[in-house]
């Protein structure tokens, strides 16, 4: 599903990522850990087409995502679900208008959005919050929202960057266990973090980067560092 | 349901919702943007005003030819005649001796001392006058050379011509013309330096305001939102800023013009800006309506632009 090949990414004379080769396949959970500065973020950027690769390619689906042209970019863009440690909600949106938000851009009806946003804050247990605006919500409510707002087109891929950065530790357990839900229902997953819990709970495929290159690759990982 | 319909709906609501939830930002822009379309408010009252002094001058200008008192009237209607046949001539008034004497008195109801002497003169010792009043001021000369080697004005080799009063009333109306034409120049420069300054205002104002919101835009784009569903609320927003700020202007300029005509129409010459305003309030309200429209919608496009890149 995802695959980048000998993948390298300079900014300036730095090297974010160096020669980076590696496969992730449908209804995966994978789990990318590594020291700050590591090269994580930089490499869900290139896969974003947030940034391009200096050198390499890096393929979704087949497509080389840096040959899209910018004018597909937000048709590419909606086929994954975004979730950041910043949480990044609208501030003067509601709740529920954050994740409706994400149903409009895609070109769904009204009709499609009154009836999957509710089930979609049922999902990620919020059903009484869906008026309140992000500065009225708790970081894990808004985490769960921004959850929400990455699911609810059904993506194929979530990619969570540090998703629990700043979140308390029961906070993290239920949004651990929300993602994993999601992981179950069959879409892709992947996840940075430099939290030993986390990837130890989640018990799945763990990616090890260190100073830009990958340096272990465990199909059943633990967080070793 | 169509589908651009669906969009443009959706652009117009979320628009309409981050104005209103924008308060003090909303509140800012509204007031920064209603302090320029102001200026451009008293750009059109000061070009009026201009317009209406200029012409109530350039009508207080004419050609008055007096004939001498032994002129016969037949001769004087002929010239009259003559006169109006020119182009460049609008009208020609023909004031006879009786009715210059009936006026003289008139004017000078109050005077005792003057009218006396008048009674003690036994008769009329007024002229008998045209008063030619041309298209356009500048024609004044042609009129006059035209007076002066017309043959009618003379009856048997003697000029019936008295005297032409153009010349003493040209110099001062020339030069009035003059100052009032650099009165307007000045006034304009300044109001338009005013009105650019304040539309730079109002474009980083607006700026501004976009700038609080280029995480929002971010997300957006992250989500999937293309350019011109992102771009599309933000210039809605600034439509609806442009709006609100020219239905102010609009209201303030009924107290602002009837308070500002109470002092000064006596001062102007008769010019009303209370009654200017009401009777071209449709002009008005398109000007400062569009200027406003123009420059939320324009003002939007540019800044949002540089957030949408790649």
């Amino acid at each position: 599903m995802i695959y980048f090949d000998k993948v390298t990414k300079q900014y300036g004379d730095m090297a974010a990522l160096e020669d980076v080769t590696l496969s992730v396949a449908p209804k995966e959970f994978v789990s990318i850990v590594g020291h700050s500065g590591a090269g994580k973020t930089t490499l869900l950027k290139l896969l974003l087409a947030e940034e391009r690769p200096t050198d390499g390619n890096v393929f979704f689906e087949s497509v080389d995502v840096n040959d899209l042209p910018s004018s597909a970019l937000h048709h590419y863009r909606r086929k994954i679900g975004m979730v950041f440690q910043d949480f990044r909600l609208i501030p003067n949106k509601t709740a529920y208008e954050n994740i409706a938000f994400a149903m409009e851009a895609a070109g769904r009806t009204d009709d499609e959005i009154a009836s999957d946003v509710p089930y979609i804050l049922e999902l990620v247990n919020l059903a009484d919050k869906t008026r309140h605006f992000p500065d009225q919500l708790s970081g894990g409510e808004k985490q769960r929202i921004a959850i929400g707002r990455a699911i609810i087109n059904q993506p194929e891929l979530i990619i969570a960057d540090e998703p629990t950065g700043n979140l308390d530790p029961i906070n993290t357990y239920e949004v651990v266990e929300i993602l994993k839900k999601i992981n179950e229902l069959g879409t892709t997953i992947i996840i940075t973090t430099h939290n030993k819990g986390i990837v130890d709970a989640i018990g799945k495929r763990v990616i090890t980067i260190d100073r830009g290159r990958v340096v272990r690759d465990d199909v059943d990982g633990k967080y070793v560092l | 349901m169509d589908m651009n319909w669906m969009i443009f709906k959706r652009v117009l609501v979320s628009g309409g919702k981050s104005f209103l939830r924008g308060g003090a930002v909303s509140a800012a822009t509204v007031l920064i943007m209603t302090v320029t379309l102001s200026i451009i408010g008293s750009l059109i009252f000061l070009s009026a005003l201009l317009t209406f002094t200029l012409n109530t001058i350039k009508d207080k200008v004419d050609v008055s030819v007096y004939f001498v008192t032994t002129a016969a009237q037949a001769d004087i209607l002929a010239v009259k005649s003559q006169l109006e046949q020119l182009p460049q001539v609008q009208s020609v008034t023909y004031t006879s001796a009786d009715d210059a004497l009936t006026a003289f008195r008139a004017r000078h109801a109050t005077d005792q001392l003057t009218l006396q002497a008048l009674d003690e003169l036994g008769n009329n010792p007024l002229d008998a006058s045209l008063e030619v009043r041309a298209k356009d001021p500048s024609e004044y000369d042609s009129i006059v050379k035209f007076l002066e080697a017309s043959p009618a004005l003379s009856a048997g080799g003697t000029s019936i011509v008295d005297r032409i009063n153009y010349a003493q009333n040209k110099e001062v109306i020339d030069r009035l013309s003059l100052a009032i034409a650099a009165t307007r120049e000045i006034g304009f420069a300044v109001v338009i330096l005013f009105a650019f300054a304040s539309i730079l205002i109002a474009f980083a104002t607006i700026r501004l305001a976009i700038y609080v919101a280029k995480d929002e835009i971010a997300v957006m784009r992250l989500v999937g939102a293309s350019n011109a569903y992102i771009q599309g609320p933000f210039i809605v927003t600034g439509i609806i800023t442009g709006v609100t700020a020219a239905i102010a202007v609009l209201l303030l300029l009924w107290p602002a013009t009837w308070y500002a005509g109470v002092r000064t129409q006596a001062w102007f010459g008769g010019f009303s800006i209370a009654g200017y305003y009401g009777s071209h309030f449709m002009l008005v309200f398109a000007i400062i309506m569009l200027s406003g429209i123009l420059l939320g919608g324009i003002a939007s496009v540019l800044a949002i632009r540089k957030y949408l890149k790649a």
